[in-house]
């Protein structure tokens, strides 16, 4: 059985990367999510992006 | 709020920035609506200076050197108004709605999803909205991780969709996406999604508002979903090769919950629909299937049910679960006298039927069934491509639009999200007196904005006052795609529309069909 069977018999716990309007509406539903407060890496410079995932 | 420039007053011109303060675009855009609802604010842009906001400020002639000098972690407002004073109090009210989002998250938001899983490590979904440039990225590391996914961002290319989809599915992950908007998982409804009875239907589907539409009205007729996987639009494509359509029907073959399977897609590559229809076959549980618009003989091939609206589709899923099935309220009785009531206030010269669509699929299935009875429909997404509108803003003879297609959400929110893009429309086709019957949907849900119907009221009796003027009286027909659990409440938002003297129709397709039947009636008596 797959990870996808696993996940229809547990609880959702969600990562809501984005739009805040996602977890707000999943916290009003009163499911566990954590919203990560991203930002785009390096200021959005495009080639320092690259970089920094070539050292990951 | 520490500003980090000092407003800068161009004519009538007022500029802020802010270095280094994030915003995501919803946010932004709801903010900037309830701004430029401000008396004598002319225009206002409240945006991350990404280059299409730099653009878009451009193009309303609210640019200058100092946006022009901003990057993407950069935060500004530009605003055309009549004085200094307004500019204060617009300040102010930003500052407030700003701050209002702030307190809602006072509470534990870390920054990257490493630092997130360090401390929460039982997370098991994931779901990205991020600009599509860095949805490959976080996709993947979510993927790393080993959770399943629901990838909302658009503008990913096809071959990082298919590396992040074999991925997950050599991890046996889910991977919904791109561009997905709707899921329901655990009876959880994720991004844009209906709150919707537990039941024995699962779902897989590459259209968003297509699930929507399916699982509402699985619910009205006394059907349920045990699980619903939304897939990207492009998961059927030669390219993809229905990647997730298959792990969703292997999936849903596993769980015992499903009893019946339903398919949502638009028609897909031939090849790809055999490979998905033979998964389903071989999951041994009966399964429906709706291509919209597409070959049916295929589907019977493989001993599916094909539908040919997603309101059969629900009706046929329902009746395969062997449960009573319950009849929806608006029923279909003294169709014919409405129709002749409906009829008696067109002018002889009113022919057109005006869909103003904010879902894409409903727009389709819309297409499909009036190009049948009325003939040819002009749209921004054609069924054939000779029928593309010149000018997407300019309709022509029967139209139906797609207002939540890429022309009309540059630097604006979907009209499912803010319903102006068709408030503004509306007024527009309304100077139009050939038009007989403008064509809604209203679909409800988590995601969607908190009042569709009420939003519109005002624009269909400002339209009606405008066609008044002119002698011409037109008809408003409407689904809701929603149910009674949803956060706006179906049977309120439907009483809405009603009061306004829209006829409220039970599905989008028994919406079409009246307005198909109407105008052919009109027809009729025209000749």
């Amino acid at each position: 059985m797959s990870k996808i069977n696993d996940l229809f018999k547990t609880e959702l716990k969600v990562a809501n990367i984005g739009l805040r309007s996602f977890a707000e509406d999943l916290k009003n539903q009163k499911v566990k999510v954590v919203h990560v407060d991203w930002r785009p890496p390096a200021g959005g410079n495009k080639k320092m992006i690259a970089l920094l995932s070539k050292l990951k | 709020m520490n500003y980090g420039e000092v407003g800068v007053l161009l004519m009538n011109i007022k500029i802020k920035t802010q270095k280094n303060t994030y915003y995501d675009s919803v946010t932004l855009m709801r903010i900037s609506k309830e701004l430029k609802s401000l008396e004598g604010v002319e225009e206002v842009l409240v945006g991350m200076a990404t280059d299409l906001n730099k653009e878009l400020a451009r193009n309303l002639g609210l640019s200058n050197e100092t946006i022009e000098g901003l990057t993407v972690n950069d935060f500004f407002v530009t605003v055309k108004c009549t004085n200094e004073e307004l500019f204060e109090i617009l300040l102010k009210k930003l500052e407030e709605l700003l701050s209002k989002k702030d307190d809602e998250t006072e509470e534990y938001s870390p920054a990257t999803l490493e630092s997130t899983l360090k401390n929460v490590p039982d997370l098991n979904i994931a779901i990205i909205s991020v600009p599509g440039q860095y949805a490959f990225a976080e996709t993947k590391k979510a993927l790393d991780n080993n959770l399943h996914v629901l990838l909302f961002s658009d503008n990913v290319s096809v071959k990082d969709e298919k590396t992040l989809k074999e991925i997950a599915k050599e991890k046996g992950l889910l991977m919904m996406g791109p561009d997905c908007g709707t899921a329901i998982i655990n009876q959880v409804p994720l991004a844009f999604a209906n709150v919707v009875k537990k039941g024995s239907i699962g779902i897989v589907g590459a259209s968003g508002t297509g699930i929507q539409e399916a699982s509402v009205l699985i619910d009205k007729f006394g059907g349920g979903v045990s699980q619903a996987i939304g897939t990207g639009g492009r998961d059927l494509s030669l390219d993809i090769g229905g990647i997730m359509m298959i792990e969703g029907i292997k999936a849903l073959e596993q769980d015992e919950k499903t009893e019946v399977v339903l398919l949502i897609s638009k028609p897909p590559a031939p090849e790809i629909a055999e490979k998905v229809l033979k998964t389903a076959k071989d999951s041994g549980k009966p399964f429906v299937v709706i291509f919209i618009g597409g070959d049916i003989e295929v589907i019977e091939k493989y001993g599916g049910v094909p539908a040919l609206t997603l309101e059969d589709a629900a009706i046929k899923a329902v009746q395969l679960t062997n449960i009573k099935m319950k009849t929806p309220e608006i029923i279909e009785e003294g169709r014919d006298s409405l129709i002749k009531m409906l009829a008696k206030n067109l002018n002889k010269d009113q022919k057109y039927i005006r869909g103003l669509y904010t879902g894409g699929t409903l727009c389709d299935e819309a297409m499909i069934m009036l190009s049948k009875t009325i003939g040819d429909i002009y749209s921004n997404i054609p069924l054939k491509p000779h029928l593309k509108l010149m000018d997407p803003i300019e309709s022509k003879e029967n139209s139906c639009i797609d207002l939540g297609d890429d022309t009309f959400t540059v630097g604006r929110a979907h009209p499912m999200i803010d319903p102006a893009t068709r408030q503004e429309r509306l007024i527009k086709e309304a100077e139009d007196t050939e038009v007989a019957v403008y064509l809604m949907d209203f679909v409800l849900g988590y995601g969607s904005h908190h009042d569709p119907a009420g939003e519109m009221i005002a624009s269909i009796e400002k339209a009606r006052e405008i066609m008044r003027q002119k002698g011409y009286e037109a008809v408003y027909i409407a689904s809701v795609s929603g149910t009674e659990a949803d956060p706006q409440n179906l049977k309120e938002q439907e009483r809405k529309l009603m009061e306004a003297g829209v006829v409220v129709m039970a599905s989008n397709a028994r919406a079409v069909g009246l307005a198909a039947d109407l105008i052919m009636y009109h027809r009729k008596g025209r000749e």
